[in-house]
C-alpha cells in the first residue's frame, strides 16, 4: 500500500489535471479567473503536502509564495483587470469543446507516455505526477493557440507556469529558491506588462480580438 | 446453482420490485420539499402504477406487434438489469449472465426497443422522442463503458459481483481514477434517466421532453410497465453507483447475517442517493438539448481520465 503522503498527491494531482480541462472548457472569464485561482490552491496543498512528507523547509517557502502570488495576488489583478477592460462577462463564442476535449485527452495520453520513461529516473515520492504536469504544461499550450481574446490567453500562460511548477515540485522537489522567487517576480512583472498591453490592443483595435493583431496593413 | 442461491436472486428481485417505485417517490418527495412546494406521499408512485393498470389500453390501428410487445421487452431488461447488480448480495446465481459490458449492452436493447416503439405509430412526438433518445444514448454508452473499465481495472475483472468484492474488502485508499469515474457515472446517470439538467421528467412540455415524447401514444398497461421500468432503470443506476463505489455492507455468500442487515444499509444508501438527486435536480437549470453533447463530452473525457490517472498513478 503507498504512503498516504503520495496518495495525497496524486489526488491533488488529479485535482489539477481536472481544473486544466475545466480551463481549456470554459467560456466565462469571470469563472477562467476562478478556476486559476483554483488551481494554484490545487498547487499549493500538493506542495504542502510534499514539504511535510520528505521535511524539505523550502517547500513551504515554495508554497508560501505561490499561494500568496496565485491564488490571491494574481486572481486579484486579473478581476481588477476585466472589471476595467468591462469583459466581465464576455463569452467566447467560437470554441468547439467536445474537440477540444478530445484533443486534450490526445495530449494527457501523449505526455503520459513521455513522462513514464524519465519519471523513473527520479527518487521523489511523487514522480508517478511528473506525466500530469507535463500534460498541463500541453494543455495551457493548447489554451493560448485556441482562444482568440488576450484575457485567457493571459490566463493559459499563467496556468502554463503553474504547470512548470508543479513538474519541478514532482521531479525533483523544486528548483533552488532564488529560481523560484526570480520566476515569481517574473510572472509577476509579465503580467503588469500584459496589462497595459491589453489596454493598448483595445485602444487600438476597439476589441481584445487578437486575430486584429495578425493583419499588418500600412497606413 | 444452489437453493440458497435462488432465494438469494428472489429475493434481489423482489427487492427491486418493490424498491423501485419507492425511490422515485423519495426523489419526488425530496424535490418538492427543496422547492418549498407540498410534497405527494411517498407511495405516490404505486398509486400511479395501480391506476395504470387497471385502465384499458388503447393502441393506433396501425400498431405492429413490435409496439405491442416493447413494453415487456423493456419492462423485462430493466428488472433484469436490476436484478444482477449485487447490492444487497455478491452471490446471484443470475449474475455471471451478464457482466459490466453486457449491463449496459442491456440498457442499450431496452433503448433500441422502445425507440423502435416511439416510431412505430408514426407520430411526430415519437420520432422527435426517439431521435433525440438516440442521440442522449449513443454520447452516454462510451462514457458509461469507460467508467465499468475503470473499475475493472482496478478489480481486474468485468464481473460486478467480484468488483464489489474487490473493492469491498481492500483497504480504505484515496483513489483519484475512481473520484473521476464517479462523477462521470453521476452526469451519464442524469442523462439515461432524464433527469435534469437533460430532461425534465416532470413536463410535457413539448418542445424539451424526452422520455415523456417516448411514451406518449402508450395508455393503460403499457403506460404502467413503462414507467416501472422507468424508475426500475434509475434503480438499477442508483445500484451500480453503490456497487461501483460505495460497496460497504453487501452480504458475501453464505452470510445470512449480513444478509439481513444489508438491506436497510441499501435503503439507507438509496436515501441517500436520492436526496442527492433531487438536491442537483433543484439547483440546476435544464440545458439546451445541443448542449447535452457536450455535456456528455464530459462525462466521457472524465471516464478516459480515470483510466488514464489509474493507468499512470496505478491508484
Amino acid at each position: 500500500m503507498t504512503p498516504m503522503s503520495t496518495q495525497l498527491v496524486n489526488l491533488f494531482a488529479s485535482a489539477l489535471l481536472l481544473l486544466a480541462f475545466a480551463m481549456l472548457s470554459q467560456r466565462r472569464i469571470v469563472r477562467l479567473i476562478n478556476l486559476f485561482a483554483l488551481q494554484g490552491l490545487a498547487l499549493v496543498a500538493s506542495t504542502i503536502t510534499m514539504a511535510y512528507a520528505t521535511g524539505q523547509s523550502h517547500l513551504y517557502w515554495s508554497a508560501a509564495i505561490n499561494g500568496l502570488l496565485k491564488v490571491i495576488v494574481l486572481p486579484w489583478i486579473l478581476h481588477r483587470l476585466i472589471r476595467r477592460l468591462s469583459v466581465k462577462w464576455d463569452i467566447e463564442t467560437l470554441i468547439n469543446i467536445p474537440t477540444m476535449m478530445l484533443v486534450g485527452i490526445v495530449l494527457v495520453v501523449f505526455a503520459f507516455n513521455l513522462a513514464l520513461p524519465i519519471s523513473q529516473f527520479s527518487h521523489s515520492i511523487a514522480r508517478g505526477t511528473l506525466g500530469i504536469a507535463l500534460a498541463c504544461v500541453l494543455m495551457s499550450f493548447l489554451m493560448m493557440i485556441t482562444r482568440s481574446k488576450a484575457v485567457p490567453q493571459v490566463i493559459g500562460f499563467l496556468s502554463m507556469e503553474n504547470g512548470l511548477f508543479f513538474a519541478a515540485t514532482s521531479a525533483t522537489y523544486g528548483m533552488p529558491m532564488v529560481v523560484e522567487l526570480g520566476i515569481a517576480l517574473d510572472v509577476l512583472v509579465g503580467m503588469v506588462i500584459l496589462g497595459v498591453f491589453m489596454f493598448q490592443i483595445r485602444e487600438q483595435f476597439d476589441s481584445l480580438d487578437i486575430h486584429h493583431l495578425e493583419k499588418l496593413r500600412e497606413e | 446453482m444452489s437453493l440458497e442461491g435462488i432465494a438469494a436472486q428472489a429475493f434481489s428481485m423482489v427487492a427491486a420490485l418493490v424498491l423501485a417505485p419507492l425511490l422515485a417517490g423519495w426523489v419526488g418527495q425530496c424535490r418538492a420539499w427543496l422547492q418549498n412546494r407540498r410534497a405527494p406521499p411517498l407511495l405516490q408512485p404505486f398509486r400511479t402504477l395501480h391506476k395504470l393498470f387497471r385502465k384499458e389500453a388503447v393502441m393506433a390501428h396501425e400498431a405492429s406487434p413490435l409496439y405491442r410487445s416493447a413494453p415487456y421487452v423493456v419492462f423485462a431488461c430493466m428488472l433484469l438489469a436490476g436484478m444482477i447488480i449485487p447490492t444487497l448480495s455478491t452471490n446471484l446465481p443470475l449474475a455471471p449472465a451478464a457482466d459490466a459490458i453486457a449491463l449496459v449492452g442491456l440498457f442499450a436493447l431496452a433503448r433500441l426497443f422502445i425507440s423502435l416503439a416511439a416510431m412505430d405509430v408514426g407520430t411526430a412526438f415519437g420520432t422527435l422522442g426517439a431521435r433525440r433518445e438516440m442521440l442522449i444514448g449513443f454520447l452516454a454508452e462510451p462514457a458509461l463503458l469507460m467508467v465499468f473499465f475503470t473499475a475493472s481495472l482496478l478489480s481486474s475483472s468485468t464481473s460486478l459481483a467480484r468488483i464489489v468484492e474487490s473493492v469491498s474488502r481492500q483497504e480504505l485508499t484515496i483513489l483519484p481514477s475512481l473520484a473521476f469515474a464517479g462523477v462521470a457515472f453521476t452526469m451519464v446517470s442524469l442523462a439515461e434517466n432524464a433527469r435534469i439538467p437533460v430532461d425534465n421528467p416532470a413536463t410535457h412540455l413539448e418542445l424539451t421532453m424526452i422520455h415523456e415524447a417516448l411514451v406518449l401514444e402508450y395508455s393503460g398497461r403499457h403506460l404502467a410497465l413503462l414507467e416501472w421500468a422507468a424508475t426500475l432503470k434509475l434503480f438499477a443506476y442508483s445500484c451500480a453507483g453503490i456497487a461501483l463505489f460505495f460497496p460497504w455492507g453487501v452480504a458475501h455468500a453464505r452470510d445470512y447475517v449480513a444478509l439481513a442487515l444489508a438491506v436497510p444499509v441499501l435503503v439507507a444508501k438509496l436515501a441517500a442517493g436520492g436526496f442527492f438527486l433531487a438536491l442537483i435536480e433543484t439547483t440546476l437549470a435544464k440545458m439546451r438539448i445541443f448542449r447535452v453533447p457536450e455535456f456528455l463530452a464530459t462525462a466521457f473525457l472524465l471516464g478516459v481520465l480515470a483510466l488514464l490517472v489509474h493507468i499512470l498513478l496505478g491508484a
